[in-house]
C-alpha cells in the first residue's frame, strides 16, 4: 500500500505501508541508533512525534515482552527504508509489522531515509503527515501545515499515568503511598511525565522502592508520602508545556534529593529560575559522548531530546554544570551547588543504548543515603 | 591531556610479506600508524621485509629498514637507532610475537625501550589460552569448556571429559594456524601433534565445539583514561566452526535486539579493562546460542587486526590512525573525527548502510587440497560490498569477487542445477568456497529456510534474505524484458541485481539493460559514508552506490582523473598493485589532479579515505565503473597499475568511450595477441620461442608435435599463470586442453616450446612516447620453468655479463617505442645459450614495480603516472636507469602450510601470497636476508639432506663440496649419494621412504636434518620426493627445490659466514 510523508516545507516522500491504512500528523524526528527499536517505539517521550531510524533494516530480531519501555507504542508513526517481516531472535514472540498494527501505528517501508535525515539535519525538525489515505501533496502538506506541533504544548498529559503506582520488581502496579511498590531500602516517588521502565526496573535493582505519581500530582501530595528522593522522568514534548509541574518542583526543591532525566532536568532548569530552548534536530540515538566533568570521563550516552537547557540562563552560583555534549557542547547534566539535586539531559537507563552512565543510578542513592536520617534538608 | 613528550623516537613493527591470515590490512593500518606519529612530530623507525608496501615507501618513516622481522634483526635496529618506544600493535601478529621474543631477549630493557599499546603482560594475557581463560572466569564471563594441553597424552585425559567434536587451537598462531576441528580420536592426536609444534610455547587448548552457535566480533577502542568505545560489530554469516576470516560477515551485527548488543559491549568493554589493553584498538570475538542467547567469549587480539581493517571502511573510522595517537597519549575525545570536522574519537560510528564481506579463495591453485572451511584460515584475499539493504551489499560483494558471478544467481557460471539433492545436501553441511552457490541452488529447489538452517545453522534471518533473492530472481525472469517496467527495474536494483543478471535471466545484452535504465531514469545514486549516518556534515568524500531518491556525490570542475584498483587480493594480484594504484594517486595529487579511486578491497591503503581525492567503494564491473564516470566524468581513466581486473575493462570501457590512460588498449591487445605480437617481434628483428595458439585440441598436439615437447601452456588473458603448465608429452597435453576449455573456452591456449634451463629475467621499464627508461633488470635465481612470481630474483643480475644487458636494454627500448607504450611495460625474457629470447610483454604495471622501487629508490609508478598525464621522464629527472651498487634479492613466500596434501613443488602456475626483500651490499648477504625474511632461516652447521632428479646429479655436487667446506655433513639417498662419492664428497646414504626404514622422514623428524635439497621433475613424480617435500614443511625445515636455489643458499651461507648480517635503512642505500 503506497504511502505519502508529507513535510510542512512541502518536502515529499514516497514510501510503502507495511501495517495498512491510516494516516497520522506528529513531529518529524530522526534517530540513529542501529538496534532498540521496539524501546524507541515505546518510550513515551516520542509522544507526537514521527521516528525515522537510520538504520535501513528494521523489524530483523521481531518483538519480544521484556522490551517494552511502556505499556504501548509512543511513537505516531515509523518510517524505515527496508522492513525485514521474518524476525530471527530467541526471545521474539512476535513480527515488528503486528505489533505496530496492534498498537494502530503506521510503519511505512522503502524510504530514502538517509535523503530524509539529512533534510531535518539541515532544516530542523519538522511538523509532517504520513498517510495511506491522502496521497494528494497539496492536501498533505496543508495538513503538516496546519498540525499544531509541539511547541508550547503539554504533550505529558499524554501519557502520565491517569493513576498512581508502585513498581512491584517487574511491573506497574496501581496502589497509591508505596503500597503496590516491592521493598527497598529508600523510598523514590517517581513523578511520572513519561517514564520508561527501564529508569523504575534500575532504581528498584538499587534497593529503591518506587512509587510513581501522575504529572499532576502536587507538592504536598508527594511530601506527604516522605519519600527519601523524588525523580524526574522523562517525557515528550516542550518544557515550557508543563508548568504546572515546574511549580510542583519549584516545591519540592531543597525538600529532599531530586534526580531529573531529560525532561526532568529540562523541568529542574525552568524550576531554579532558567530557560529552555529548541534545538534544530535535537539527540536521538545511542552514540552521543557526553563528558563527565566533575572526572573527566567520556561516556557514549543514550539520548532523545528536542529541547535543552540554556545555561546562561540560570544562577551559576547555584547552579553548575556537570556534563557537557562532546559534539556540540551542548548542556548535558547539571547540578545544584547547595541542594542535594542533579539532572541530566540524556538516558542513563538507556533502553535502547549503552550502560556508561548507569552510575547516575548510584549517584542518586549515595545522595539519599547522606540525606536519610535527616528529616527533610532543613530548608 | 596532550601528546607525550617524553618520547621522541618510535620503532614500529610491521608485518613482513603477505600470507594467508595476513595480508594487506597490515600495511593500510602501519602506513595509517606511520603518518600519524609523524604528523605528531616523531622520529619514526619501521621495520618491514615486505617492499611492496606503501608503508615502506621511503619518504614515509624517517628511518625505514627492509629487513627480516626476526627478534634478531629488531634488537639490531634497536641497538642501533635507541628509540624510545616501540609500538608492537599495527604489525599484526608477526609485529607482536616479535615484539615478544625481542622483550624476553632483555632488549628493551637494556636500550630502555617502552611498549606503547599493550606491554607484554597484557599481550601474554590475552594470547595466553590459559590465562585468558582465567581472566574471564574472574569478570564473570564465559569462555567454552576447555583445557590447556602441552603433550599428546594430556590431550587424550582432556577430551575424555570434554568430548567430540572437539577443537583444537594452538597458543600464539596467527590466524588459526594448526588449528581445526577434531570428530575422533584419530583427528585429534594429528591435529594436536602439529598444534604443539607450531605454537610458539608448545601449549595448545582443547575446546568445547560451540559449532552452529552464531558468532560476533566487535572492534573495540580504550584511551589512557579508560574512556572505551566500541567502533563496529560484525555478525558472522557462517556459524562457529568458520574461521572468521573465512566467513561472510555483515556489519553491523543483525540479529541481536539492544539488550543482547549491550551485553555483548559491557562483556567488550570489561575485557579490554581486565586484559589491561592500556591505548589502542582490539577485537573481540564471541559465540552466541541461537536458542537462549547464552553469550561466550571466543578470544580477543589485543591488537590491530585484520576486522579492524574492515571495520574502519565499513564505517570511515580509521582505527589504526586513532590507534597510534592513543599510543603517544592522546585521548579519544582530543582526537577530531577528519570525516565530520566538527566531531571527536570519542564516539560510537552509527551506520546507515549494511555492509557485506566475502572471502575469496584460491583453491583452484591448489587441486589437491580439500576444499573444506574450518578454524583455520584459508582465504587469501576479500572483498567488501555498501549498500543501503543486505541484499544489495551481499550482491554486489558476490560481483566483487570478481570470479565471474555477477550476483547471488542470475548468472551461468557456477550453475549447480545438476547436482543431486543429496550431494547438495552435504555439500550445505560440509562449509567450503563453494557453498554460497549451493545456498543458491538449495533455495532455487525451494528448499526451506528451517531445512537450510537445520543443515547449515546459517541464522534464518540471512536465508531468508537469500531466499527473498531467489525469488526476485524468479519474477524477473517470468517477466522477461517486456516486464521490466520502471518500478519493477527500481526494485531489482535495490535489491543489487547487475545489469548483466538481468541481461542473463530476460536473454538481452547488459547494454539492452543498461539503455532500458537510461531511458526510464533507473540510475545509481552515490551516498557517503561518514561514520554518523547523516547526523552531522561530511566532508570526506567516501561513497556507495545504491538505487534511491538522493545522490550525495559532489563532482567538482577541478581536471580528475580514475584509478581503477585491483579488487580482492588474490595469487597473482595482490598488494603489489594496490601499492601502484596508490602511487597513482599521489602522482595525480602532485600533478594537482583530483585523483578517484575505486576498489572493493578493505584491506588496502587504496581504500583509505585520504589516499585519493575521492573513494567510490565498488565493485570493479564495467556496469558498477560506467555509472561512477557517467557521474564523474574523469578526463580519463587509469588502468595499468590494478593488474587484470581493470585491464580487463580496458576494452569495454573504451567501447563505451571512456577515454583510456596512458597505453592504449590496442596496443595491449597488440601485446596480448599471439599472431600480432609475432608480427611486431619479426618486425624488431626479436626472438621468441618457438609458439602457436590453439582453440581446439587437436590443434594444440599439432602445435606442440611441431615445436616439439617440452611445451609451456596457459589460456591467454591470464594472471599468475593460472592454469599455466609444462608439458612432456602428447597425452598430458590431451588431458591438459581437455580440462582448460571446461575453464574458459572464450580465450585460446598458448602453447610455447619450453626453453629448459634457460635463465629468466624480468624487466621493468617506463616509455614516454620518446624515450624508454628501465627501471631495472631482475635475473631470476630458480631457472625457467617457474613463474616469476614465485621465483626468487636479484637486482642487478649478478650472472649476465654487460653485452647482454646491453641487448636486453635495446630490446625493451625497441618493443616500448613500437607499442607506443605510454607508462610502464614489463617485458620477461629468457636467455638459453646467450641467446636472448622474449617471453612476453605487458604494458602495465607488473608485481615487481614496488620491489623495483624499493631496490633502486626510484618511484617507478608515480613517474609512469606523470608520463601518462603528458609528462616526460626528460622534466621529471628520470633519463637514465639506476643501477644501484648494492643487491636487492626478491624471494617469494607461500601458503603451502595451510593446505594439506599439497606439494612445495614450483612451477609455472603462481603459488606465492607475498614476497620480502633482502637487501645489502654483496648477492649472497642480500639472498640471505631474504630467506631469514620469507621464514626460512639458513642453518649454521649441522646436517643436509640431499636427494636429487638425476639431470641435476653434476650440477649439485659443487654445491655438496661447498657445504663440506663450510662444515656440513651429508645425507644423501642412493642415487644421490653415488654420484657423490664418484666425486670424492662424503655423505651417509639414507632410505627414501619407499626404500624401507629407517628412511629420510624418521631423521627429519629426529630433527637430525637441517637443510634438505630436494629436486623432481615436473609435477608430483615419484610419491618418495613428495614426501621429502611435505615432512619438510610441516617440520619447519628450511627446503630448497631446485639446483640455482642451492647455489644461492650456499652462497649465502658462505657470506654470513664471512660477515654477519648487518641492518641499514633503505634511505641510506639511494
Amino acid at each position: 500500500m503506497k504511502a505519502l510523508i508529507a513535510l510542512e516545507d512541502g518536502t515529499l516522500f514516497e514510501g510503502e505501508s507495511f501495517t495498512g491504512p491510516g494516516e497520522i500528523a506528529g513531529e518529524l524526528v530522526f534517530n540513529t541508533a542501529m538496534s532498540g527499536y521496539q524501546e524507541v517505539l515505546t518510550d513515551p517521550s516520542y509522544k507526537g512525534q514521527i521516528v525515522t531510524m537510520t538504520y535501513p533494516l528494521i523489524g530483523n530480531y521481531g518483538v519480544n515482552p521484556e522490551d517494552m519501555e511502556s505499556t504501548a507504542i509512543q511513537v505516531e508513526a515509523f518510517l524505515v527504508k527496508e522492513y525485514n517481516a521474518i524476525p530471527s531472535n530467541f526471545r521474539a514472540t512476535g513480527t515488528l509489522a503486528d505489533f505496530l498494527k496492534d498498537g494502530g501505528k503506521l510503519g511505512v517501508q522503502g524510504i530514502d531515509t538517509r535523503a530524509l535525515t539529512r533534510h531535518i539535519r539541515q532544516a530542523g525538525a519538522m511538523k509532517c503527515v504520513v498517510s495511506t489515505q491522502d496521497l494528494d501533496p497539496h492536501s498533505l502538506v496543508a495538513k503538516a501545515k496546519a498540525w499544531q506541533g509541539l511547541v508550547g504544548h503539554d504533550m505529558v498529559k499524554a501519557v502520565s499515568c491517569r493513576e498512581a503506582y508502585g513498581w512491584d520488581g517487574q511491573a506497574p502496579r496501581n496502589g497509591t503511598n508505596f503500597t503496590t511498590a516491592a521493598p527497598g531500602d529508600y523510598r523514590v516517588v517517581a513523578i511520572d511525565c513519561g517514564l520508561k521502565y527501564n529508569q523504575l526496573r534500575l532504581l528498584a535493582a538499587r534497593g529503591c522502592k518506587v512509587q510513581v505519581v501522575p504529572a499532576t500530582a502536587t507538592a504536598e501530595e508527594i511530601l506527604a508520602m516522605h519519600p527519601d528522593g523524588i525523580f524526574l522522568t522523562n517525557g515528550p514534548g516542550d518544557p515550557a508545556g508543563v508548568p504546572y509541574v515546574v511549580e510542583t518542583v519549584q516545591r519540592l526543591l531543597g525538600k529532599q534529593p531530586i534526580f531529573g532525566i531529560c525532561l526532568g532536568h529540562q523541568i529542574l532548569g525552568l524550576a531554579f529560575g532558567g530557560k529552555t530552548f529548541k534545538l534544530k534536530f535535537g539527540h536521538r540515538g545511542s552514540n552521543q559522548p557526553v563528558k563527565d566533568l566533575t572526572t573527566g570521563r567520556i561516556e557514549i550516552t543514550s539520548q532523545n531530546h528536542g529541547f535543552c537547557v540554556d545555561m546562561d540562563s540560570l544562577n551559576q552560583d547555584e547552579v553548575e554544570l556537570t556534563h557537557v555534549n562532546i559534539n556540540d557542547n551542548s548542556v548535558e547534566g547539571m547540578r545544584h551547588k547547595k541542594w542535594p539535586i542533579f539532572s541530566v539531559q540524556y538516558h542513563p537507563e538507556h533502553a535502547p543504548g549503552p550502560h556508561d552512565a548507569e552510575y547516575l543510578f548510584d549517584r542518586f542513592v549515595e545522595m539519599m543515603k547522606k540525606a536519610v536520617g535527616c528529616s527533610g534538608l532543613g530548608v | 591531556m596532550p601528546k607525550r613528550t617524553d618520547i621522541k623516537k618510535i620503532l614500529i613493527i610491521g608485518s613482513g610479506p603477505i600470507i594467508i591470515s595476513q595480508a594487506c590490512e597490515f600495511d593500510y593500518s602501519g602506513t595509517q600508524a606511520v603518518k600519524a606519529l609523524k604528523e605528531e612530530g616523531y622520529e619514526v623507525v619501521l621495520i618491514n621485509s615486505n617492499p611492496a608496501t606503501i608503508m615502506t615507501d621511503p619518504e614515509l618513516a624517517d628511518r625505514t629498514y627492509i629487513e627480516p622481522i626476526t627478534p634478531e634483526m629488531v634488537a639490531k635496529i634497536i641497538a642501533k637507532e635507541r628509540p624510545d618506544a616501540l609500538l608492537p600493535t599495527l604489525g599484526g601478529q608477526t609485529g607482536l610475537n616479535t615484539a615478544i621474543k625481542v622483550a624476553e631477549l632483555g632488549v628493551l630493557e637494556q636500550f630502555g625501550v617502552e611498549l606503547l599499546g599493550a606491554n607484554i603482560d597484557v599481550i601474554r594475557k590475552a594470547e595466553g589460552r590459559e590465562e585468558f581463560r582465567d581472566a574471564m572466569h574472574k569478570i564473570g564471563l564465559k569462555v567454552p569448556q576447555s583445557t590447556i594441553v602441552h603433550t599428546i597424552a594430556e590431550a587424550r585425559a582432556a577430551v575424555a571429559e570434554i568430548g567430540f567434536p572437539i577443537i583444537v587451537r594452538p597458543s600464539f598462531t596467527l590466524g588459526g594456524t594448526g588449528g581445526g576441528v577434531a570428530y575422533n580420536s584419530h583427528e585429534l592426536e594429528e591435529l594436536a601433534t602439529v598444534g604443539l609444534d607450531l605454537s610458539l610455547n608448545s601449549e595448545v587448548m582443547l575446546e568445547k565445539s560451540l559449532l552452529g552457535w552464531k558468532e560476533y566480533e566487535l572492534e573495540v577502542m580504550r584511551d589512557k583514561n579508560d574512556n572505551v568505545v566500541i567502533i563496529c560489530s560484525i555478525e558472522n554469516m557462517d556459524a562457529m566452526g568458520v574461521h572468521t576470516g573465512d566467513s561472510i560477515t555483515v556489519a553491523p551485527a543483525q540479529t541481536l535486539t539492544d539488550r543482547e548488543y549491550q551485553a555483548m559491549r559491557d562483556a567488550s568493554i570489561a575485557i579490554m579493562r581486565e586484559i589491561g589493553v592500556e591505548t589502542g584498538g582490539s577485537n573481540v570475538q564471541f559465540a552466541v546460542n541461537p536458542a537462549d542467547g547464552e553469550l561466550m567469549v571466543i578470544e580477543m587480539n589485543p591488537r590491530v587486526s585484520r576486522s579492524s581493517a574492515l571495520a574502519s571502511k565499513a564505517t570511515g573510522f580509521p582505527i589504526a590512525k586513532i590507534a597510534a595517537k592513543l599510543a603517544v597519549g592522546y585521548t579519544l575525545d582530543e582526537i577530531r573525527n577528519d570525516i565530520t570536522r566538527e566531531t571527536y574519537a570519542s564516539f560510537e560510528p552509527s551506520i546507515d548502510y549494511c555492509v557485506v564481506k566475502i572471502p575469496r579463495w584460491t583453491f583452484e591453485k591448489f587441486p589437491e587440497a580439500d576444499d573444506f572451511l574450518t578454524t583455520s584460515m584459508k582465504s587469501v584475499g576479500e572483498t567488501m560490498a555498501i549498500g543501503r539493504t543486505f541484499k544489495e551489499a551481499f550482491q554486489k560483494g558476490m560481483r566483487s569477487l570478481e570470479i565471474g558471478c555477477m550476483g547471488f544467481g542470475g548468472d551461468p557460471k557456477y550453475n549447480l542445477e545438476e547436482m543431486d539433492d543429496i550431494d547438495l545436501k552435504a555439500g550445505l553441511g560440509r562449509p567450503s568456497s563453494q557453498r554460497v552457490f549451493q545456498l543458491y541452488e538449495a533455495s532455487r529447489r525451494g528448499m526451506s529456510v528451517a531445512e537450510i538452517y537445520q543443515i547449515t545453522a546459517i541464522d534464518p534471518w540471512f536465508l531468508n534474505h537469500l531466499r527473498e533473492l531467489v525469488a526476485t530472481e524468479a519474477s524477473i525472469k517470468e517477466r522477461g524484458f517486456a516486464g521490466l517496467d520502471r518500478d519493477f527495474l527500481y526494485k531489482v536494483k535495490q535489491q543489487g541485481f547487475a545489469d548483466r543478471q538481468l541481461a542473463f535471466l530476460t536473454r538481452t545484452s547488459e547494454e539492452d539493460i543498461r539503455e532500458l535504465r537510461d531511458n526510464t531514469g533507473v540510475k545509481a545514486v552515490y551516498k557517503l559514508v561518514d561514520t554518523c549516518a547523516a547526523e552531522f556534515e561530511a566532508y570526506t568524500p567516501y561513497f556507495y552506490s545504491t538505487y534511491e531518491v538522493e545522490d550525495e556525490s559532489r563532482v567538482s570542475d577541478r581536471r580528475k582523473v580514475m584509478i581503477l584498483g585491483s579488487g580482492p587480493n588474490r595469487i597473482g594480484q595482490g598488494i603489489e598493485f594496490d601499492y601502484c594504484c596508490v602511487h597513482a594517486s599521489f602522482a595525480l595529487k602532485e600533478l594537482g589532479i583530483e585523483s578517484i579511486m575505486v576498489n572493493s578491497n578493505p584491506e588496502t591503503v587504496s581504500t583509505d579515505y585520504d589516499t585519493s581525492d575521492k573513494l567510490y567503494f565498488e565493485p570493479l564491473t564495467r556496469e558498477d565503473v560506467l555509472n561512477i564516470i557517467e557521474k564523474e566524468k574523469p578526463e580519463g581513466v587509469i588502468v595499468q597499475f590494478g593488474g587484470q581486473t581493470p585491464l580487463n575493462l580496458a576494452v569495454p570501457l573504451a567501447n563505451a568511450g571512456v577515454p583510456i590512460l596512458g597505453t592504449s588498449p590496442d596496443s595491449i591487445d597488440r601485446a596480448e595477441d599471439r599472431k600480432r605480437f609475432q608480427q611486431l617481434l619479426q618486425k624488431l628483428g626479436l626472438k621468441q620461442p618457438a609458439n602457436g595458439t590453439a582453440m581446439a585440441g587437436d590443434e594444440a598436439l599439432r602445435i606442440a608435435a611441431e615445436i616439439g615437447y617440452p611445451v609451456v601452456v596457459r589460456p591467454s588473458y591470464v594472471l599468475g599463470g593460472r592454469a599455466m603448465r609444462i608439458i612432456y608429452n602428447a597425452n598430458d597435453l590431451k588431458n591438459y586442453m581437455a580440462k582448460v576449455f571446461t575453464v574458459s573456452a572464450e580465450h585460446p591456449v598458448l602453447i610455447d616450446k619450453f626453453l629448459k634451463d634457460a635463465v629468466e629475467v624480468d624487466v621493468d621499464a617506463i616509455c614516454d612516447g620518446e624515450i624508454t627508461v628501465l627501471g631495472g633488470i631482475m635475473e631470476h635465481i630458480e631457472e625457467a620453468g617457474i613463474h616469476s612470481g614465485d621465483s626468487a630474483c636479484v637486482l642487478p643480475p649478478h650472472h649476465l655479463l654487460p653485452a647482454m644487458l646491453e641487448e636486453i636494454r635495446l630490446a625493451t627500448e625497441a618493443m616500448a617505442l613500437e607499442l607506443k607504450v605510454k607508462g610502464l611495460m614489463n617485458v620477461q625474457y629468457a636467455i638459453k645459450d646467450n641467446i636472448l629470447y622474449i617471453l612476453e610483454v605487458n604494458p602495465r604495471a607488473s608485481r615487481t614495480v614496488p620491489f623495483v622501487s624499493k631496490a633502486t629508490g626510484v618511484p617507478l609508478a608515480k613517474l609512469a603516472t606523470k608520463v601518462m598525464m603528458g609528462h616526460k621522464l626528460v622534466d621529471l629527472g628520470f633519463s637514465k636507469q639506476v643501477i644501484p651498487k648494492h643487491h636487492a634479492v626478491k624471494e617469494a613466500v607461500f601458503p603451502f602450510n595451510r593446505f594439506d596434501n599439497v606439494d612445495t613443488l614450483l612451477g609455472p602456475e603462481m603459488k606465492s601470497t607475498g614476497e620480502v626483500m633482502g637487501i645489502d651490499d654483496s648477492f649472497g648477504l642480500a639472498f640471505a636476508k631474504s630467506q631469514f625474511a620469507a621464514g626460512q632461516p639458513i642453518p649454521s652447521g649441522g646436517t643436509v639432506l640431499i636427494s636429487v632428479r638425476h639431470p641435476d646429479k653434476p650440477a649439485i655436487v659443487p654445491v655438496a663440496a661447498k657445504l663440506i667446506q663450510l662444515g656440513f655433513n651429508i645425507m644423501a639417498t642412493h642415487g644421490t649419494a653415488t654420484v657423490l662419492a664418484e666425486n670424492n664428497i662424503t655423505c651417509t646414504t639414507i632410505n627414501k621412504v619407499s626404500e624401507g626404514r629407517p628412511h629420510l622422514v624418521d631423521k627429519i623428524r629426529d630433527h637430525q636434518i637441517q637443510w634438505i635439497i630436494n629436486t623432481s621433475m615436473g609435477t608430483r613424480t615419484t610419491e618418495d620426493s613428495y614426501i621429502i617435500r611435505r615432512s619438510a614443511l610441516d617440520y619447519h625445515l628450511p627446503y630448497t627445490t631446485t639446483v640455482a636455489g642451492a647455489i644461492a643458499m650456499v652462497e649465502a651461507m658462505a657470506a654470513i659466514r664471512e660477515r654477519p648480517l648487518e641492518v641499514k635503512p633503505v634511505q641510506d642505500y639511494y
